[in-house]
Parts: structure tokens; sequence; C-alpha cells
């Protein structure tokens, strides 16, 4: 059966963005991204003349190919894929496509096709991104599909993602409030400003781009990474969680493979598909680390 | 995963095409941080060896500066020294949390103001010298 994306779906997304920018008054790297990519439709379309004309030209799609249970797909290669260009189509469609139409062994993970399950982050012409965020008309031809850098590879496109969710785990990913909440199963309540101060950070996918683009966190493997500290972040800043709390968080941050570890190299942030300010988080933790070390009274 | 198939270093330098600002910055301020340690040893070391009175002293700086080459260096080590410390300007107001938006914007202001103040040192740095 074929999991091709019906036209009307990939239509909410944007429009949700175009909303909730609307409420930011700060611009992000997301929306310079978008402002980018939009700018660069236009030129297109531009130089395209009319509005295309919805022919059959197909996109080219360079794979990334590995197999290590086949004799003769041991040796990694890039395979071809000339898939029919549809409007609206997003690199995961073509791989979809490509998979249901031409070889079924195309191996890639892939599930709610809607940038939140945060399964297909892949290297798609050179950057992270999730592969059902990315519209082919918006790559150049052709389009290079490759699994996540500094990620083992098991097969094709799929990449070992264990020790990006040990990071994880590592740094106590969940609620620990200081008191349990009033009565029974009463909400935990938090202030709207407190909601919004650690709003960003709760849009994490798990889905690896950032750790994968970080040069650091390709040389150190003890390094947390960015999308854990931007977990720990999310609950350190929690003010429900109260000040030990937010103490004993500052530790397992305040560590040499902790935020230490972060060059500022903007990495992540640059490739993260929910736009969290990634550095920024790190940056803050950073200082909150140093001023619990300068308390002495 | 002891089948897994691993793509090794030569991916990171393969793609040096594809490095952002932010990496590029990294990169230069390490390098030139380190060019800076160098130079303060060799510095250290040729000076304390020439103090051993008036002629010594001057005989040692006029050769050095009588020779090309460093005269060459010396524009070098300045846009060095001059990278170094406007990046370094920019990391501490990164590590700050201002301006992290512009971070971009603020490396490549780095380099246009380095090349400036470079290019406004050369008549100075090589009067004579060819
Ligand atoms: C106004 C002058 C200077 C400023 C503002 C400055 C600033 C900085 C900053 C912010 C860092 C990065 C720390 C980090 O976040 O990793 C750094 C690193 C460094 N600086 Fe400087 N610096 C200055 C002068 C110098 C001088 C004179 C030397 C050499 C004698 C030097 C040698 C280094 C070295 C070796 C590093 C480490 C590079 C690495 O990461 O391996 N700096 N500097
Ligand atoms: S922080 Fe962003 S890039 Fe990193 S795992 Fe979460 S959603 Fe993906
Ligand atoms: S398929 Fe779920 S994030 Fe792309």
């Amino acid at each position: 059966m074929s999991t091709q994306v019906p036209e009307e779906q990939e239509q909410t997304e944007p429009d949700e963005q175009a909303a909730e920018t609307a409420v930011q008054q700060r611009e992000t790297p997301g929306d310079r991204r978008r402002a980018e990519r939009d700018a660069e439709r236009q030129e297109r379309q531009a130089a395209a003349g009319a509005p295309a004309e919805p022919d059959e030209d197909a996109v080219l799609l360079k794979v990334f190919r590995y197999d290590p249970e086949v004799e003769g797909k041991m040796e990694p290669r890039f395979d071809d894929f000339y898939v029919p260009r549809k409007k609206g189509m997003t690199v995961l469609d073509a791989l979809i496509y490509a998979r249901d139409h031409f070889d079924t062994t195309l191996t890639f993970r892939h599930s709610c096709r809607q940038a939140v399950c945060g399964s297909d982050a892949l290297f798609i012409n050179g950057r992270q991104r999730l592969g059902c965020q990315t519209q082919i008309s918006d790559l150049d031809d052709p389009v290079r599909v490759e699994p996540l850098p500094h990620q083992d590879v098991v097969k094709d496109l799929v990449v070992d993602m264990e020790h990006f969710y040990d990071q994880m785990h590592a740094v106590e990913p969940f609620f620990q409030p200081e008191e349990e909440s009033g009565g029974d199963l009463e909400e935990y309540r938090q202030t709207r400003e407190n909601r919004e101060k650690i709003k960003m950070s709760t849009r994490c996918i798990w889905c690896g781009a950032c750790m994968s683009s970080c040069n650091i966190a390709a040389g150190d493997n003890q390094y947390l990474g960015p999308a854990a500290i931007n977990k720990a972040y999310r609950f350190a800043m929690d003010k429900r969680e109260g000040e030990n709390m937010k103490e004993h968080r500052l530790n397992v941050m305040d560590q040499e493979h902790g935020v230490w570890r972060c060059q500022t190299q903007f990495s992540c942030t640059n490739v993260c598909p929910k736009d969290i300010p990634l550095t920024e988080h790190i940056q803050e933790l950073k200082r909150e680390a140093v001023k619990q070390n300068l308390k002495f009274w | 995963m002891s089948q897994s198939y691993n793509r090794g270093l030569i991916e990171d330098f393969g793609r040096w095409k594809e490095f952002t600002a932010g990496m590029w910055a990294w990169i230069l301020h390490k390098f030139t941080g380190w060019v800076l340690i160098g130079y303060l040893f060799t510095h250290i070391a040729v000076l304390s060896t020439a103090t051993t009175g008036a002629t010594a002293y001057t005989d040692t700086i006029q050769g050095l500066e009588s020779l090309l080459v460093v005269r060459v260096m010396e524009v070098g080590l300045l846009a060095v020294a001059v990278f170094h410390i406007l990046n370094g300007v920019r990391l501490l107001f990164v590590d700050l949390g201002l301006g992290l938006e512009q971070q971009d914007k603020s490396f490549y202001a780095s380099l246009v103001v380095t090349g400036v103040i470079v290019l406004a040192s050369v008549p100075t740095f090589l009067e004579g010298a060819f």
C-alpha cells in the first residue's frame, strides 16, 4: 500500500507556523530560514517564467545505500531514483515513491509525516532536515539523501539512535515536582510567564538532527548534546520543580561533558526543525551554573 | 552495533563546504589563539636572548626587520591578533546571551573589520620593505 500524502494534509503546517510566528515578536533562525526559502521560491518561479505547468518532469534522488547483511551491498553506494515531481512533494514523499515503485528494500524510518514524531531526520543536500518537512521544490537538483552524520548506519538511511536516546535519558527528562500537588489528581499550575519561558524548549521531537550537526558531539561521545541539554533546560527553568531540584539539575549540567562542552558553533540551532534556540538555552544554563557556583550566602 | 557502518572522520573534513558561520568562527578562533601563543613564546625567546647589551638588542631588531619574511609575517600577526580580539569580543557577547540572532553577521563583521585594519596597516608595516 502506498503511503503517499493526500494533498490537503500538507497545508495545515505552514498555516500553523505562520500563525505562531505572528505571535512571536522575535525573529528565530527558523524565521530567517523560511524567509530565505520564500525568497528563493519566488526567484525560482520568476526564473521559470509563468507558474510552472504541471508537467511530468522527474526529480533525481541520490540515495545512500548500505546493507550489512547482503553480499554485494556491504559497500556503501549511492542509488539514483527518478521520481515524478508532484506539487507539494516532500523528500519523504519522494523516498516513499521510490521505495514503493522502484526498490522495496530501500529502508528509512518515518511515521507521522508532519514533523511531529522525529523519526525521519536525514542529511539532505548537506544539511540535517526532516524528510517530511522539506519540500523537493526548495532543493537543488539532484537531491542527495544520506543518513544522519556522526551516527552509525544500520541500513540505508537508518542510523543507530541508541546513543542519542541514552544522552536524553541521562538528564532525567521527566517532571519532578518538589511537593505532591494538593488534592487528588490536582493539576500542577504554572504561571503564564513561566510557561512562555519554557515554551520553545518543550517542542523537541527527539529527531537527533542537532546532535548530528554538532562537531563537538562528534568528537566527544560523552557530551550530552544540544537536545539533552535543552531537555534539562525545560525542567530546570520550570518553576514548579522548586529550587532544590533546579540545583540538582544544574549540577548535572555543570560538567565538562555537560554545558561546558558547547563551543557555541550554532550548528544545532541552525538545523533544529522545531526552531528551538538551542545555543541560547545552553548559554543560559552556563550562566545559571556559574551564578550558582558564585553563591556564597 | 558491530555490523553498522561507520563513515569515520573523513565525513567531517570532507564537508568543509557545508560549514556554517559559527563553525568557521570556532576554527579560526582556535587557530588564531594558538598562533598568538606560538608568537608569544617566540617573542620571549628572541628578546630574552638579545638583552645582553644595547647594541645586541638593536642589531637583533634591525636584523629581523631587514628580512622581508618578517615584515610580511608582521602583517599576518596583526591579522591574527585583530581577528582573535574581535571574534573574542563576539564570543563574550555570545556568552552573555546578547545578540545570539546576529552571531553569523557579527562573525562576518569581524572578518571584514580585520581585513580593513590589516589593509590600512600595510603601508606602515611594509614601508621600504620592497
Ligand atoms: C583582547 C584580546 C583577547 C580577547 C578578547 C580574547 C578572547 C578569547 C576568547 C573569548 C576565547 C575563547 C574561549 C572559549 O570560549 O573557548 C579565547 C581563546 C583563546 N585565546 Fe584569546 N583573547 C585575546 C587575546 C589572546 C592572546 C594575546 C593570546 C595569546 C597569547 C590568546 C590566546 C588564546 C588561546 C590559545 C585560546 C584558546 C583557543 C582554543 O580554543 O584552543 N588570546 N580568546
Ligand atoms: S532539539 Fe531540535 S534538532 Fe534536536 S532533537 Fe529536538 S527537535 Fe530535533
Ligand atoms: S515522519 Fe514524523 S517527523 Fe517526519
